[in-house]
């Protein structure tokens, strides 16, 4: 089915897949505009850096103090263990702040591309950690290096707090080793499997003995604890520091195709596409792994806009949340059940699943999460009862996650934008207009008919309001 | 035509025809399931939080025992006893009493190599059933899906979990089991008229699979829940089931089992198991809501005749410490027992010895069995499939069933 894509598409295209889509009010700035130009736009815009501030040093500091008394001191306020949930409850508060801040920050469209880019490192990189300052600062170094050299990512990461903490390098010593941040980092972070060999983590993870972290989540090099003596790693001998493995890690150009493949099918196909990738992967490593320029070729390649491409990803829950925020203003009553929806849809940002991050594509669809996905605009949008419980994984610190604020998610779309951009339209065609605008795919007469039998033809703004809570229902407002 | 809401404000409001897409019809008139062929069901019970085995089945004559926990060991008097070593906490009349009918088998110290104690990692582990140092995108009741539909699958209540939302171990790559907390309820969501419109309007066949792939679920979820909804009307149980969670979804299960719904697997969780604080009266709690449910279950299924065609394994995703910690609970462990209920257990009663208290690894105890042996076994002796396609690490089989 090769039909021609209008440039029109092609924008859209591009939006759905280096940001969350496209609102009302930009589609009309955008429209337009070439390709190259859409695509330069976007990386000036992501010049701009909004780091998430939510928690303080202060807090943390304080927080600290707080836990060291209640070991030591009675007071009369508060046992111990009644001061320990205070904290706990405090601390996930903060993650949850920190999960609507950046959240907003993604509906809000500012330096969207890079905030695509850190929710993909944040799911290559994937970390979780219940210290919310150690979260903050990661995702913000995340932010930071989204764009930049993957050099400087890898070893921005690799002294990270929470992930020092998250792979047990606290534990790897001198005398006795821990090999999972090694492990960690080949197999996951750069060559992916069956690319070194055993002999090598052991040897990696020797180098890595000291690498620690401070309270305030500075790194620091504890060199009482660090292994002096020689390492193999790779076929070279010598008394290898954690920086020399990641040095030969990035030398081998297993890694750049192993980064490659991952943002190819990411940002474009689920399904590999060799001769890309190999000259992606070689370009990748040529321009000593810059990933904006990776990016900047995939945005422009004409493969990136044909219509097998298009359409061809399914959103994943975060994707498809701050989406429909974006194109219907959505207001929520109750923050929380931001929370609750990424829950239920099976995505909860700054908490992964495990070190391997999320399972795309298809694995986000089955029958329960397909048919609430469908629902979703009928919560939204009409305060329909909320007739499904979040599954409780048994941990008493995350059972907050599953809490749902009242029988309805109590949101409040915001129509005008959208009402504005469409009046112009003849009514017989708001219906195509609005499947251009939201959908990806083309859809058939047979659902168009069905949409328009049911559509509220009283008022232009009701035909809007309508016929686009019909659209976004369908099984193709789940693709990108 | 009168004009209608876009969408009822119920989706509650049904429709009177059921409109399969006629490819699914196809499909469905083939039937040629080796699924089909096996009747026998298999209930899992997860215990998500990591339930303390060790309180659960207790060392009643073991010192180390009562020494490490001086505030949360049960006494020697209060322990149902049923061995000269072990006994039930006193919560679970009902299970000692499967005990004692020979109806229950318990695994001692089950784990495996290199333990996590993340929660959500080690669930991870036991439903993928991965090693510790690999990690799988499919579960492996869905690979077991997968592997018993050859070419094409279309039948995803042969693994039916009674929840809203559907578990990674249902979830396998080709075809994923259905998440159905009540059947009427789901029947009635998809068959509102939105629902089935666009299950049953043409849609474009794009040059990509995920369309297809999207409307082969919406369609065989709404096809599953008509079926599923009929089955549950044929039976309904005079059993008085307790009005817990679990009671209430292993009473939904019976009365599938009894209605002849061609379902492998039934997978439940029950959670709350995570007691680092106040632990003797939480867990009491929930061992007592476990086994009411659970002894009521296997009697309604003794009085319908599906007791040697059903077998239940509970699980939980680790044990806990073997010592109490500071705040009357215990913190997160390794090893843990297994328990499988059933009328047609091998060897009823405790399948190995006592887990060790003496030789432990930093404070825990060591696994002795392998989790992945027992799942091997199910499989092979239980579901006669083909265990080698869904475990990519076999460690062997058991003489379980």
């Amino acid at each position: 089915m090769q039909t021609k894509i209008s440039n029109q598409q092609k924008i859209k295209h591009l939006y759905n897949r280096a940001g969350f889509g496209i609102s009302p009010l930009t589609r009309e700035t955008v429209d337009h505009k070439s390709i190259e130009k859409a695509v330069r736009e976007l990386f000036v815009q992501s010049k701009n850096i909004y780091p998430l501030q939510v928690v303080t040093a202060e807090q943390m500091r304080l927080e600290r103090e707080e836990k060291k008394d209640s070991k030591q001191t009675f007071t009369q306020s508060a046992t111990p263990q009644e001061k320990i949930k205070t904290i706990i409850k405090d601390r996930i508060e903060s993650i949850k702040s920190l999960n609507l801040a950046w959240v907003s920050q993604m509906v809000s469209g500012n330096a969207m591309l890079r905030e695509k880019m850190t929710l993909f490192w944040h799911g290559h990189f994937a970390c979780r950690s219940n210290n919310a300052y150690f979260m903050q600062i990661q995702n913000n170094t995340l932010r930071k290096h989204a764009l930049g050299k993957f050099g400087d990512l890898l070893m921005a990461i690799s002294k990270d707090a929470a992930m020092l903490g998250f792979l047990n390098n606290k534990q790897n010593r001198k005398d006795s080793p821990n090999e999972n941040f090694a492990r960690e980092v080949m197999e996951l972070f750069t060559l992916g499997r069956d690319h070194y060999t055993e002999q090598d983590i052991k040897n990696a993870a020797r180098a890595f003995t000291g690498w620690q972290f401070r309270h305030d989540g500075e790194f620091f090099f504890n060199q009482r604890q660090h292994d002096e003596g020689e390492k193999t790693f790779f076929g070279k001998t010598g008394n290898f520091t954690g920086e020399d493995i990641l040095t030969t890690i990035l030398e081998n150009k297993q890694t750049a195709r192993f980064i490659t493949t991952k943002i190819y099918q990411y940002f474009v196909n689920e399904k590999p596409d060799p001769t890309i990738i190999n000259s992606l992967s070689d370009q990748f490593y040529k321009s000593d792994y810059d990933i904006a320029q990776l990016m900047e070729s995939i945005f422009t390649a004409d493969w990136f806009y044909q219509s097998s491409i298009i359409g061809s990803r399914v959103k994943s829950p975060v994707e498809l949340l701050v989406g429909l925020q974006q194109t219907f203003t959505i207001q929520f009553q109750e923050t929380q059940n931001i929370i609750f929806l990424q829950k239920v849809l099976g995505q909860i940002l700054l908490n992964p699943p495990n070190v391997a991050g999320w399972k795309e594509g298809k694995n986000w669809i089955d029958s329960s999460s397909l048919l609430f996905r469908m629902q979703l605009p009928e919560l939204l949008f009409q305060s329909a009862e909320v007739r499904v419980e979040a599954k409780e994984e048994g941990d008493v610190n995350t059972a907050y996650l599953n809490n749902r604020k009242g029988k309805t998610i109590q949101a409040s779309a915001n129509w005008t934008g959208l009402q504005n951009a469409f009046k112009k339209v003849k009514d017989t065609e708001t219906l195509d207009a609005l499947a251009g605008y939201l959908l990806s795919l083309p859809i058939t007469q047979a659902q168009k008919d069905l949409i328009w039998r049911r559509a509220d033809k009283s008022s232009k703004d009701a035909l809007i309001k309508s016929l686009s809570s019909a659209l976004v229902s369908l099984p193709e407002y789940q693709l990108c | 035509m009168k004009r209608r809401d876009f969408l009822s404000r119920s989706a509650l409001a049904t429709a009177g025809t059921m409109l399969i897409p006629n490819f699914l019809k196809a499909f469905e008139r083939q039937h040629l399931n080796t699924l089909g062929l096996n009747n026998k069901k298999l209930v899992i019970i997860q215990l998500s939080g990591g339930n303390d085995g060790l309180n659960t089945i207790i060392p009643f004559r073991n010192d180390i025992y009562y020494k490490v926990r001086p505030k949360l060991a049960i006494e020697s008097q209060y322990v149902l006893q049923v061995s000269d070593e072990l006994g039930f906490n006193p919560a679970l009349t009902g299970m000692k009493q499967l005990y004692d009918d020979g109806l229950l088998t318990i695994l001692n110290s089950v784990g495996y190599p290199n333990p996590d104690r993340s929660h959500f990692r080690s669930m991870d582990i036991w439903q993928t059933a991965s090693g510790s140092d690999e990690f799988l995108s499919t579960g492996w009741i869905g690979r077991y899906l997968d592997s018993a539909c050859g070419g094409y699958c279309n039948q995803p209540y042969k693994a039916i979990e009674v929840d809203d939302t559907l578990s990674l171990a249902m979830k396998g790559d080709r075809l994923k089991g259905l998440a159905v907390s009540n059947p009427q309820k789901l029947y009635q969501l998809t068959h509102n008229r939105l629902i089935t419109d666009i299950n049953s309007a043409q849609h474009t066949e794009a040059d990509h699979e995920q369309v297809s792939y999207l409307y082969k679920t919406l369609g065989e979820t709404v096809s599953s829940a008509a079926y599923i909804y009929d089955k549950s009307k044929i039976y309904k149980t005079k059993a008085f089931y307790p009005p817990t969670e679990l009671g209430r979804k292993l009473k939904t299960i019976a009365e599938l089992i009894v209605s002849g719904i061609e379902t492998n697997i039934f997978y439940v969780s029950i959670s709350g198991f995570d007691t680092h604080i106040n632990q003797k009266l939480r867990q009491g709690q929930l061992l007592k809501q476990y086994s009411e449910a659970m002894s009521t279950f296997i009697q309604d299924m003794k009085q319908n005749n599906q007791l040697n065609e059903t077998l239940v394994m509970t699980f939980s995703e680790f044990g806990r410490r073997v010592a109490q910690n500071g705040s009357g609970g215990t913190d997160h462990g390794t090893a843990n027992n297994v328990f499988l209920i059933g009328g047609k257990l091998k060897k009823p009663g405790f399948f190995n010895e006592s887990p060790n208290l003496q030789n432990l690894d930093e404070g825990d105890l060591k696994y002795q069995i392998d989790f992945r042996s027992i799942y091997a076994t199910l499989l092979k002796d239980w579901l006669k499939v083909d265990d080698k396609m869904i475990l990519s690490n076999l460690i062997g089989h058991l003489d379980l069933v």
